[in-house]
């Protein structure tokens, strides 16, 4: 059905056009011309190669996808590219200096944060924006404001280990690494 | 998804004017809800209207002492005002109980209003629905309805409205400010969503071109006693099987004014100035409690799966009553339910 729908569709309506926008990714700008359905995340995965951003369910049900926006925590497969024309994206890639990496990243490893590690770029780029937020003191809070985030591994208590951790040592927030994480 | 056209606004004037001349068209602000049903092909515009560069963004206090809330304001840009933080602390408790950090950085106010059920045989096109197709039926009625309504339910649709914030903006009896190319006006939060009745198709009475401009509230924001208590199958991120937004103005026990509003169990926030009267002038008390909770659930019906929704949402009730008259409202971050 939905296959006839589209081959209707496609019949009526020709293709659009692609448009030209600049995505500032990781302080670096790119010029790009994309399909206008194109989500930020297929744009950074299929057409920048940064593919440490990850597609876990694409619906905003899980968090996989979070990358910042101009320093704010977002779901990049709800985000048409298009819309994002000029905006600065920071994504796992963008938080290490060289080869140190990000208090979040250490604290990820100290912590023993992850197994299998697929929701990981997203739990800490998520963890970034939520200390940018400043909005979490608590072990309470700090869970409430990563609820975007799912685990299937279950590794929760030690993510909130290390988000605690990076938050008693003043939160050495993505601003501090990356101009654009923290705006 | 399907292919589309895109185009930007510039300001109000070139959105409505972009979509009067385009019926395939829609604006598009968050995306939140709009870019998932587009996945789902439960939605297929032609062209998306880009709205989000619009000047939308202001939270300004209105002269007669309430609040005008630009309609591009974030979720999370609202919440976390101090005016919404300090004046209105059962919107603020509202918008964070719902969805999940990232997505109320993205959803407008405009947008949340404009969300649309999250009934799983409205998302699933191989299902007949009779509000994403009009006429083919409601496979939720003889199918899984635990989530479904309970009140004000027709036999064409029992889908709900799934916002946390407009249960708030219900209670507060805000204000929505919309535009077309023939003016202004302002409908009232309580006509601004319909009952499903014959047209299950249609969720608000805004006219097919106009824009949400603002959403704008009373001076009066019960501050001191207020509760916005959600239940849900998780703890966080996940849609209110019951929600009751509660907004009392006492005079030491006694209820002076009393604002009650439902969420999760209706095609809108669900009130009813009966069960309002009956707490007011009274004292607060568990018996006036559930005097107001029978009121407000009169008439509800379960469809087998959501039968439990109804003794929930009376519990519900009688516990956020307690809670606003207390003045010790429900933390959204302590999940304790005090």
């Amino acid at each position: 059905m939905a296959q006839k729908t589209a081959a209707r569709h496609a019949e009526k309506f020709p293709t659009p056009a692609k448009i030209a926008i600049t995505l500032r990714v990781n302080g670096v700008d790119h010029q790009l011309e994309l399909a206008p359905w194109t989500t930020l995340l297929d744009a950074l995965r299929d057409h920048l190669d940064l593919t440490g951003t990850k597609k876990g369910c694409d619906h905003g049900q899980c968090g996989a996808c979070t990358v910042l926006a101009d320093g704010r925590r977002i779901n990049s497969c709800l985000a048409l590219a298009v819309m994002k024309d000029g905006a600065a994206i920071t994504t796992i890639e963008g938080l290490a200096q060289g080869s140190t990496l990000h208090a979040l990243q250490q604290a990820f490893i100290e912590h023993d944060a992850f197994q299998c590690g697929y929701c990981t770029p997203g739990q800490i780029c998520s963890a970034a924006g939520l200390i940018a937020e400043g909005r979490a003191a608590t072990a309470d809070e700090i869970r409430e404001l990563m609820s975007g985030n799912i685990c299937r591994c279950g590794a929760y208590p030690n993510i909130l280990a290390a988000i605690e951790s990076v938050l008693a040592r003043g939160g050495t927030a993505a601003s501090e690494t990356n101009g654009e994480a923290g705006r | 998804m399907i292919g589309f056209a895109y185009s930007r606004a510039t300001d109000v004037a070139d959105a409505v004017r972009q979509i009067a001349a385009d019926p395939g068209a829609r604006f598009i602000a968050g995306g939140t809800n709009l870019i998932d049903l587009m996945k789902e092909e439960v939605a297929r515009p032609t062209r998306l209207i880009d709205i989000s560069r619009l000047p939308l963004t202001d939270v300004e206090t209105t002269s007669d002492g309430g609040l005008r809330i630009g309609a591009l304001v974030p979720n999370s840009d609202l919440a976390y005002h101090p005016e919404v933080e300090k004046r209105y602390p059962l919107l603020a408790s509202a918008l964070l109980a719902g969805a999940s950090a990232q997505l109320r950085n993205m959803a407008s106010t405009g947008g949340n209003l404009m969300q649309r059920t999250r009934c799983y045989y409205f998302y699933d096109v191989a299902t007949p629905c009779n509000k994403r197709e009009p006429g083919s039926g409601c496979a939720a009625m003889g199918g899984v309805n635990r989530i479904h309504a309970i009140l004000g339910t027709s036999e064409h649709c029992i889908a709900t409205h799934p916002s946390d914030m407009c249960v708030a903006l219900a209670a507060l009896d805000a204000r929505v400010r919309v535009s077309d190319s023939s003016g202004e006006r302002t409908i009232a939060f309580a006509s601004f969503h319909r009952l499903p009745g014959n047209e299950p198709e249609r969720d608000t009475t805004l006219h097919p071109n106009e824009i949400i401009t603002a959403v704008e509230l009373p001076a009066k924001g019960f501050a001191a006693n207020y509760s916005y208590l959600k239940i849900r199958d998780r703890l966080s991120y996940a849609f209110a099987l019951v929600s009751v937004a509660v907004a009392l103005e006492m005079a030491g026990d006694t209820i002076k004014e009393a604002r009650l509003a439902l969420g999760g169990v209706a095609h809108k926030p669900w009130r009813d100035r009966d069960a309002e009267d009956a707490l007011e002038g009274k004292p607060a008390t568990a018996e006036n409690f559930t005097r107001a909770a029978a009121t407000l659930l009169r008439g509800a019906r379960g469809f087998g799966g959501n039968d439990f929704k109804i003794p929930l949402a009376h519990r519900a009730i009688v516990r956020a009553l307690g809670q606003a008259a207390r003045g010790t409202p429900q933390s959204q971050s302590d999940k304790r339910i005090a």
